[in-house]
């Protein structure tokens, strides 16, 4: 009996010596959680905000858009990042753009096909078309990659096609988005959706994928940027209560003209506010 | 005499040892051959970037340049935590279960039993277990302490199994002449029969380390993602595993430094390996020389 | 043996009970974390066991967590099927590399393909993972689209498993007793004659823990799965059809779901945790009944 008792101070100890050690986190430290899509960026943003703000760092954890809601609510996170307008659901946080970023089909960089319409893109995910030859391609069954569920691209796209996820026949699931550029990179027959920025960022480095123009518009970052493609959404930072102090900083200097360089090398659409 | 009486029956074995012979010479070429291609893709990939630069240089624009210093570092931050706390646990542990209590004891039964489980469980479990208990519970958060107390207990049954196998090969007749010397047993477990375990309670030090910085589904939601040189322990770090697991899934363009990376678990692995097999050595050359 | 050059009882025997005391705390300590374990499991399970009958999980239409369907099914079949593929696979391998090892190689040959095993069995899982996504699934993908299969995992699970099963099965087969394969080619049994008669019987304890040692690995593999699996819910209906293993679905899904989704991500670890410790269970009853 004697070393049940023990147990238990031990346990309370190791409580206690653990809710010490987190109050001695710096007051000067920024986390950011949330969407994977934004993560790379929020990288970059925060090495630049931490060189101008000695003594401040900036920690940031990718793990998708609804976790960056999720922290942000419970406090764990200062800043979420979110791909995606929030939802009426999500109102209760504030959201600020700092890029735009479009949603675009990739295939292989071999494939004939350069267009699809809307029409013929719901006829391939919800499975009525199988083959690349009935939309103009090569004689050979097409590879479907979908999103995991839950993910915020995966959101986009089945809300801009008024799909559900329970109707796409999908041959691959995957989860971000240099998975799903991966995959139809070696695959000529995979199809799949992916942030524009992503796919133009490895397609410029030579990786076999391109874009596909979706209903008459390319998908390019200059049509993102002048608001012609159709799938495109922000990349929001959001905060449970209005910013102030450090976090005001950050966002102020993520949305202001000298980053502009860092979002546009990530292949985003810098959002300006100054 | 055999090529003499030699009938059909002796032929058809014959026949069925050479074909089990031919079978197994290919499968082992088949082994050896997949092997041998994967250890040439990664040495292919990874040594172009591999210098003295790549390891001590921090991670940039998302790991696609610069270094693995960090990363290192926090890897080893996380191994020094989870040591720290899963070693006197576990030796404890497989003291008593070989030198003060019986095996066949309830108490000592349930302990062997709940440890035999726990060396099953998926190490993903652990990663859920820590991120409820360490991370949320405890509100240690992403860090490289959750990380590392998660890890902690996924080692307690590879380390108390190797240290209770290290025990229980000294010989019956040392504790005798120790009881019969009047030592207490805490003396003759430090005078007599540590001594001669060591190198297998070595060896399996470096067993669990080797497991442990090849792990990352417990540390996904443990240690967390961030890249950065950890100035804390309650500090997120991302761990060379999980490194790996991201250029390779997450970043474009991350293909180079993965292999890279990969490169350097392996040669890191690699040389543990090494040592806990020289101690694995020396503890059988002495178990031979005792008895 | 005695190096310590004062006295050797620096120790009193009371001490003794001080001691026992502090290493039945350390030992407590790790058979708790078992339970402790299975009940931050259930806790964080409890709010959909709660309001969602069990039978959901195996009867809802699918897995559509976001749609509230909740059908595991289909996980825990890719699961099997991956691990048990493996396991059919590695099994003749590993055993086939033992035996090469000990009865067929010349001794230097033995110990190169020794030290390649060993090597192997360092190799981290995100490796082979990261390997598989870049060369084995272009590969199948070639043969038969979409590449990221069943198939590559259970490739990739074998490649894993391969040599813990060779280095296991290889430790059972060197205990056998040196006199025992003497006496069968004594009695003139053939090379193969001596090694199924004699040599592999005499090593199944070893060999058969071997395997399971693997199996556990196999069905609690994570990364290097959700790597090269496609992940699809589904039942596979051919090897070449993609699948998605209860691991991968946590770690795929975790880090995104909210509320009732990440309960029932919970739920099915603890799923996956029973069929793991029913597995052991059934290896401590056959090495009690079959091995005594």
């Amino acid at each position: 009996m004697r070393w049940m008792k023990s147990i238990g101070a031990a346990t309370i100890m190791l409580v206690l010596m653990s809710l010490t050690l987190s109050t001695f986190a710096s007051s000067h430290k920024l986390v950011l959680t949330g969407s994977s899509t934004i993560a790379p960026l929020a990288i970059e943003l925060g090495r630049r905000f931490e060189s101008l703000h000695p003594g401040v760092r900036v920690d940031v954890q990718t793990g998708g858009s609804s976790r960056g809601i999720n922290d942000t609510r419970k406090g764990v996170a200062d800043i979420g990042m979110v791909s995606g307008v929030l939802k009426s659901a999500e109102q209760d946080l504030q959201a600020f753009a700092i890029a735009l970023d479009g949603v675009g089909i990739i295939v292989h960089a071999s494939n004939p096909v350069t267009t699809l319409t809307n029409r013929q893109i719901v006829g391939i995910f919800t499975g009525r078309i199988t083959n690349w030859q009935e939309v103009g391609g090569h004689d050979a069954r097409i590879t479907l990659v979908n999103k995991a569920e839950g993910r915020s691209t995966l959101e986009s796209f089945l809300a801009y096609f008024q799909l559900k996820n329970s109707e796409i026949k999908s041959h691959i699931v995957i989860g971000d988005n240099q998975q799903g550029i991966k995959i139809v990179s070696g695959n000529p027959h995979a199809i799949g959706y992916v942030s524009i920025g992503a796919a133009a960022y490895d397609a410029q480095r030579g990786v076999p994928i391109k874009l596909l123009t979706m209903d008459g518009v390319a998908a390019t970052v200059a049509n993102v940027r002048n608001g012609t493609y159709p799938l495109s959404r922000p990349l929001n930072l959001v905060t449970r209560l209005p910013p102030t102090g450090l976090v005001k900083q950050f966002i102020d200097f993520a949305r202001s003209k000298q980053t502009h360089d860092l979002v546009e090398a990530q292949y985003f659409v810098p959002v300006s506010v100054d | 005499m055999s090529k003499l009486f030699v009938n059909k029956d002796k032929m058809s074995y014959l026949l069925r040892d050479l074909t089990i012979q031919v079978l197994i010479y290919s499968a082992i070429v088949c082994v050896s051959g997949v092997f041998l291609w994967i250890l040439f893709d990664l040495i292919r990939g990874g040594s172009a970037l591999l210098s003295w630069q790549f390891l001590t240089d921090v991670p940039r624009d998302a790991g696609r340049a610069g270094g693995i210093s960090s990363i290192l570092a926090s890897t080893l931050l996380v191994l020094l935590i989870a040591l720290l706390a899963a070693l006197p646990i576990s030796w404890a542990t497989a003291i008593l279960l070989t030198e003060f209590i019986s095996a066949e004891s309830p108490f000592g039964r349930w302990v062997r039993y709940s440890l035999q489980v726990l060396a099953c469980v998926p190490s993903i479990i652990f990663g859920l277990f820590g991120y409820a208990f360490f991370s949320l519970y405890l509100g240690l958060g992403f860090s490289i302490l959750s990380g590392g107390l998660t890890l902690a207990c996924m080692l307690l049954p590879i380390l108390v199994s190797t240290a209770e196998a290290g025990l229980r090969a000294v010989p019956e007749s040392y504790r005798l002449s120790a009881v019969a010397l009047g030592m207490s047993r805490a003396a003759t477990l430090f005078h007599v029969l540590l001594p001669v375990a060591a190198p297998a309670w070595a060896a399996g030090l470096l067993l669990g380390i080797g497991r442990a910085a090849a792990e990352t589904a417990a540390l996904m939601f443990t240690s967390g993602y961030v890249d950065r040189m950890p100035e804390s322990l309650l500090d997120s770090g991302r761990v060379l595993a999980l490194h790996i697991f991201d250029l390779s899934m997450n970043v474009p363009g991350g293909d180079a430094p993965a292999f890279a990376s990969a490169l350097v678990l392996i040669l890191l692995l690699l040389v543990i390996n090494l040592v806990a097999m020289r101690f694995t050595y020396l503890w059988q050359r002495k178990k031979l020389n005792a008895e | 043996m005695i190096w310590w050059k004062h006295s050797i009882s620096f120790l009193s025997a009371s001490i003794d009970r001080w001691f026992s005391a502090a290493l039945r705390i350390g030992a407590l300590l790790a058979a708790l974390i078992m339970l402790f374990i299975l009940l931050f499991l259930l806790l964080e399970s409890w709010p959909v066991l709660r309001h969602i009958a069990l039978m959901r999980f195996f009867t809802d239409e699918a897995w559509h967590p976001l749609e509230d369907q909740y059908n595991l099914l289909p996980m825990v079949t890719g699961t099997l099927y991956a691990s048990s593929g493996a396991l059919l696979l590695a099994i003749p391998l590993g055993i086939a590399s033992a035996l090469f090892m000990i009865f067929y190689a010349t001794p230097r040959t033995a110990v190169l393909y020794r030290r390649l095993i060993e090597l192997l069995a360092g190799i981290p899982s995100v490796v082979f993972g990261f390997w598989g996504l870049t060369t084995l699934v272009p590969l199948i993908n070639q043969w038969h689209p979409p590449g990221a299969s069943l198939l590559a995992s259970i490739l990739i699970l074998t490649l894993m498993i391969l040599p813990t099963l060779a280095l296991t099965s290889y430790a059972a087969l060197v205990a056998v007793p040196k006199d025992y394969l003497q006496a069968a080619v004594a009695l003139g049994l053939s090379r193969w004659g001596m090694i199924y008669g004699v040599a592999l019987p005499a090593a199944r304890k070893g060999i058969v823990a071997g395997i399971l040692l693997a199996a556990g690995r196999a069905i609690g593999e994570t990364m290097a799965v959700l790597m090269v699996a496609g992940n699809v819910v589904q039942h596979a209906d051919s090897l070449f059809a993609p699948i998605r293993t209860l691991t991968a679905n946590i770690a795929l899904e975790m880090a995104y779901a909210m509320g009732d989704h990440r309960a029932v991500l919970f739920v099915s670890g603890l799923l996956l945790l029973l069929l793991v410790i029913a597995l052991t269970i059934i290896a401590a009853w056959f090495g009690k009944t079959h091995h005594v």
